[in-house]
């Protein structure tokens, strides 16, 4: 099979898993988590055999595998085709994503509890509760997801989409896999629908994404409108046609074209990559479970974001003042939820606002002008990510565990609940101590730290002091709250029973932790720049050449600067942030206050509430839209102005009615009628012999007619 | 030679004695056979048209095979009817059979 | 007069004769053999037409099939045949007056017509080409519409008198 047909048909697998599932098995569990699991490992094994297969040709990005059909007739003789392409970018996109989401749906096996009883008051749409073992020494243990065929269902659906959207070759589709992933969010989300939390959150995240993405649909038209045409290399691989719309006005902002549709299409990131403004739906999509956090909440779709302003940066770049939007957005992101994510308790929301933090850094990235480094970071932030949100997924099961066996009732997601769970869970603690040193960037073995270093480089030999401060200083906080993550949750002693008997996860569990931490740690190896001292030049910089030839203008960037001085920083930020969150964590004991909100109160409680912008946006835009529609809408509009009009029209009708009643229908119509159905029934009883019930009479009756009919017809027509 | 006005009388003859049939015996078998006679009379009509004024044309014959598809079909449900009639009233005499008496 | 037409007057005597008495004879299973004469004349009456296809195809579906339907119907239903009463209607003369008119009315209005004297001409040799006709029953620029419509109508039709004729109580 060649690789495009290979390629065409790496969504489809995921697809047909999602459509038996569903219409089919979803009365077996085990068949379905088969169906979703094969498929999601054809796919894989598709996605690798077509990476292994470019990764080592030479000019793929001028010459890219594109294989496309003509799709929807746009006039005359021409078409909108649609088709699937391979070039560097799209490659190793497709390689985190099938990595990232075949051990996922593994994962998700053992996280649902397969092979576990039944729960004794399980229902649809809330978490499982636990079962109960008859027998001798009666004690509870997990019990199965009621609903997992639909999980592996939705996951399923969500893989094609992610899928469909990497290996596609225009912004349509893109967009179609865009939006089907934003269904499965909300899907996804409110999984566990009973829960007014997880529904809230779902609509949120909904609602919040649809801002995005409409601002993303109206850059797709307005693309679509200057340039004829969606296909990727058509426009961004089109210098001339670039220039054109960089030095055409918009008429809009004073911006260029480019700079026009560019910011359009990036606000769509902004809503999927969670930036601020738009950032509020991603700690709250934290209510679904926990794969779902790890796939689309930290490894695929909000990577789905960068990956489409990677895209679209050769356009972006076109303008200068769309670039300095992408980089104060993306550094100010990284800051800002690195500072929440320092304060916040729940296991997961530290890492959903690192996650924030993060795809700001990219973006920060993207701004500066360094895109192989944030195409890097996209790549080894996929693997660690989604490592440390399984891992806290494995945390919270192992925890759950415990308080099953205690019957406390407690958080099991709140890191002051945990503690010493190092010794409890030896793998976990391992391999989320791996994730977590390459989300801080330890220095040398990690990916993260390959990949932050670059960024941090990019943003120094471009000369964007203000960005290189911000990123450092949200790197060294970012090393911080991960240390506080890490000591908090496995170092020291337990601090609650849960926690002294928490308990190590299943295998389906623990295995993608161990194939992701390797991952995490050698994704970073194929980055390492050549200048760099000792070991620089050891290993080829593959990514460097591999990713960078996409950029028409290849070469500058990377000339620019060897500088030692980034390099330097990163290490101190992120060695020091490590040692400034064991030195404030260590020590904790149970039922101690957080050291921050001991020293600085006030700014505790503040990072703790995230900077009020969840209440801000309620005052600013739920309130009103809630006054506009049952004050104003409700009240005013409908039941004074147009329920009045519909209520004279109808008295007006009323009237209308009542005269013609009066005055035509009961005196003319009336008798007459009366006098007809008098009449009919005496016609009907003198007609009533001939209906005899013997249909030799009728016929003799129907047939005499017709002669007689016959006979006439002739008469006066045939012979006349 | 035959002419064509000889069949067309025959046919319209053995048309009316099957219509005669169909409406003034009492018995429903006889009117079935009755309806019998009246088809057989069209298919002689089709059969003489053909041969006489479209002799290599083939509507006709189709026509024909048609009339002798639709008699089979007819007999079959005609005696299919009268025999769940005889099974319900046991009788077979339309004359009884007036439940739609006004 | 030739042989041939000397032949068919025979001929159409015989068959309205039994015809004649398939409807008024008093016994209905004598009815039904009259009836088997009258399609076997017309069988005859076929053959004259130089449509030897029609006329053996008369005699198998005709008297093969559907007369002897008759014939079963008719011993199926014997115990209530009543052969001794009359066995046409009281009021029979006004059928009788209808088609007499009929007929009167058929024949006048076709002796105007201007081929009622018509001779036949020589039969060409394709129109007694069975082959052709059958192929033209399947033909889908021909009358394999018309064909695959009639064997619908027998499916149902055997259906249906099946689900008429099946006894529900046993």
């Amino acid at each position: 099979m060649n690789t495009q047909t290979l390629l065409w048909l790496i969504p489809l697998p995921p697809l047909l898993a999602f459509a038996l599932i569903i219409l089919v098995t979803n009365r077996w569990k085990a068949l379905s988590h088969s169906l979703a699991i094969g498929a999601a490992v054809l796919s894989w094994l598709a996605s690798m055999v077509v990476f292994f297969s470019v990764v080592r040709v030479e000019g793929l990005s001028e010459n890219p595998i594109v294989s496309s059909i003509p799709w929807m007739p746009t006039g005359a003789d021409s078409w909108f085709r649609i088709g699937v392409t391979l070039d560097p970018l799209s490659a190793v996109t497709l390689f985190f994503v099938a990595w990232t989401v075949l051990t996922i749906f593994i994962y998700s096996v053992g996280y649902h509890n397969f092979g576990q009883p039944r729960g004794d008051h399980d229902v649809p749409g809330l978490p499982p509760e636990g079962a109960t073992v008859k027998g001798k020494g009666a004690h509870r243990v997990p019990s199965v997801e009621p609903m997992y065929s639909r999980f592996f269902a939705f996951i399923s659906l969500f893989a094609f989409a992610m899928y469909t959207l990497v290996v596609s070759d225009n912004l349509l589709t893109l967009y179609i896999g865009w939006e089907i992933m934003g269904l499965c969010s909300y899907l996804l989300i409110g999984f566990w629908y009973a829960r007014k939390t997880a529904r809230d959150a779902a609509v949120k995240a909904f609602l919040t994404t649809r801002v995005g993405d409409v601002f993303m649909l109206l850059g797709l038209v307005g693309l679509y409108k200057a340039t004829g045409t969606l296909n990727y290399h058509a426009i961004f691989g089109n210098e001339e046609l670039l220039h054109t719309l960089g030095t055409t006005a918009s008429g809009v902002l004073g911006l260029s074209q480019a700079g026009l549709y560019g910011l359009l299409l990036f606000i769509g990131t902004v809503g999927k990559s969670a930036q601020f403004p738009l950032h509020v739906w991603l700690p709250d999509a934290m209510e679904g479970p926990t794969p779902v956090s790890a796939m689309i909440h930290a490894a695929t779709m909000v990577s789905a974001g960068v990956y489409l302003s990677i895209r679209i940066f050769p356009l972006v770049s076109q303008s200068e003042t769309a670039l300095l939007v992408m980089s104060i957005i993306g550094a100010f992101t990284a800051l800002f939820a690195a500072t929440i994510a320092g304060a916040q308790n729940d296991i997961k929301r530290v890492l959903a606002y690192s996650t924030i933090s993060q795809l700001g850094y990219m973006i920060a990235a993207l701004g500066v002008g360094a895109y192989v480094a944030a195409a890097f970071h996209l790549v080894t932030h996929a693997f660690f990510k989604a490592l440390l949100f399984l891992g806290s997924g494995s945390v919270i099961h192992g925890m759950e565990h415990g308080v099953l066996h205690t019957n406390e009732h407690l958080d099991p997601q709140d890191m002051w609940n945990m503690g010493g769970l190092r010794k409890k869970m030896p793998l976990t603690f391992w391999t989320f101590l791996i994730g977590g040193f390459a989300l801080s960037g330890f220095p040398l073995v990690t990916a993260g730290f390959w990949s932050k270093d670059e960024i941090l480089s990019g943003a120094f030999a471009g000369g964007h002091w203000v960005v290189f401060g911000t990123l450092a200083l949200a790197a060294l906080l970012t090393a911080f709250y991960t240390m506080r993550q890490i000591t908090l949750t496995f170092l020291g002693q337990p601090r609650t029973k849960a926690a002294a008997h928490a308990h190590e996860t299943p295998a389906t569990m623990t295995l993608p932790l161990v194939v992701l931490a390797f991952f995490a740690v050698t994704a970073g190896w194929v980055g390492i720049p050549t200048y760099f001292p000792g070991i620089g030049g050891l290993i080829n910089p593959w990514f460097e050449e591999f990713v960078g030839s996409m950029l028409p203008a290849h070469g500058e960037a990377a000339e620019a600067g060897h500088s030692l001085i980034p390099l330097a920083t990163s290490l101190v930020v992120a060695l020091g942030g490590l040692y400034l969150g064991w030195l404030a964590y260590s020590k904790v004991q149970a039922g101690q206050q957080d050291p921050i909100a001991r020293a600085v109160p006030g700014v505790h409680r503040l990072l703790q509430n995230k900077y009020y912008i969840d209440e801000l946006y309620q005052k600013i835009f739920v309130q009103p839209a809630r006054w506009i529609s049952e004050t104003f809408s409700y009240r005013i509009v409908d039941r004074t102005i147009i329920d009045g009009v519909l209520h004279g029209i109808g008295r007006g009708g009323l009237g209308l009615g009542r005269f013609v009643r009066n005055q035509i229908d009961m005196p003319v119509w009336n008798r007459f009628l009366e006098w007809l159905s008098a009449r009919i029934p005496a016609l009907g009883r003198s007609l009533r012999p001939l209906q005899s019930g013997r249909v030799q009479q009728y016929m003799i009756l129907a047939i005499t007619v017709a002669v007689l009919v016959g006979v006439l017809f002739y008469y006066f027509f045939v012979l006349a | 030679m035959i002419p064509l006005s000889w069949y067309l009388i025959f046919a319209a003859a053995l048309f009316c004695t099957g219509l005669f049939g169909v409406l003034a015996r009492k018995n429903a078998i006889a009117i079935l056979i009755g309806i019998e006679l009246m088809l057989n009379s069209v298919n002689i009509n089709l059969l003489a048209f053909w041969r006489y004024l479209y002799a290599p044309d083939l509507s006709a014959l189709t026509f024909v095979a048609i009339v002798l598809v639709a008699a089979a079909a007819e007999t079959a449900v005609g005696l299919a009817l009268i025999i769940s009639v005889y099974r319900r009233r046991s009788t077979v005499v339309v004359d009884d059979i007036s439940l739609m008496k006004g | 007069m030739t042989i041939v037409q000397v032949f068919f007057l025979l001929v159409a005597a015989v068959t309205l004769f039994a015809g004649v008495m398939a409807v008024s004879t008093r016994r209905i299973m004598h009815a039904a053999l009259w009836l088997i004469l009258t399609l076997f004349g017309v069988a005859v009456s076929f053959a004259i037409l130089e449509s030897a296809f029609f006329a053996v195809v008369q005699v198998v579906v005709y008297i093969g099939a559907i007369a002897i339907l008759l014939v079963f119907a008719i011993m199926l239903t014997r115990q209530v045949m009543v052969d001794t009463g009359p066995q046409l209607n009281r009021g029979w003369w006004i059928p009788a007056l209808l088609v007499a008119g009929l007929y009167a009315a058929l024949v006048g209005v076709l002796s105007t017509w201007s081929s009622f004297q018509a001779l036949p001409a020589a039969l060409p040799a394709e129109a007694s080409d069975l082959g052709r006709f059958g192929l033209a029953l399947v033909d889908a620029n021909a009358y394999v519409i018309p064909f695959e419509v009639a064997s619908v109508l027998l499916l149902g039709a055997l259906v249906g008198s099946i689900f008429v004729a099946t006894d529900r109580k046993g």
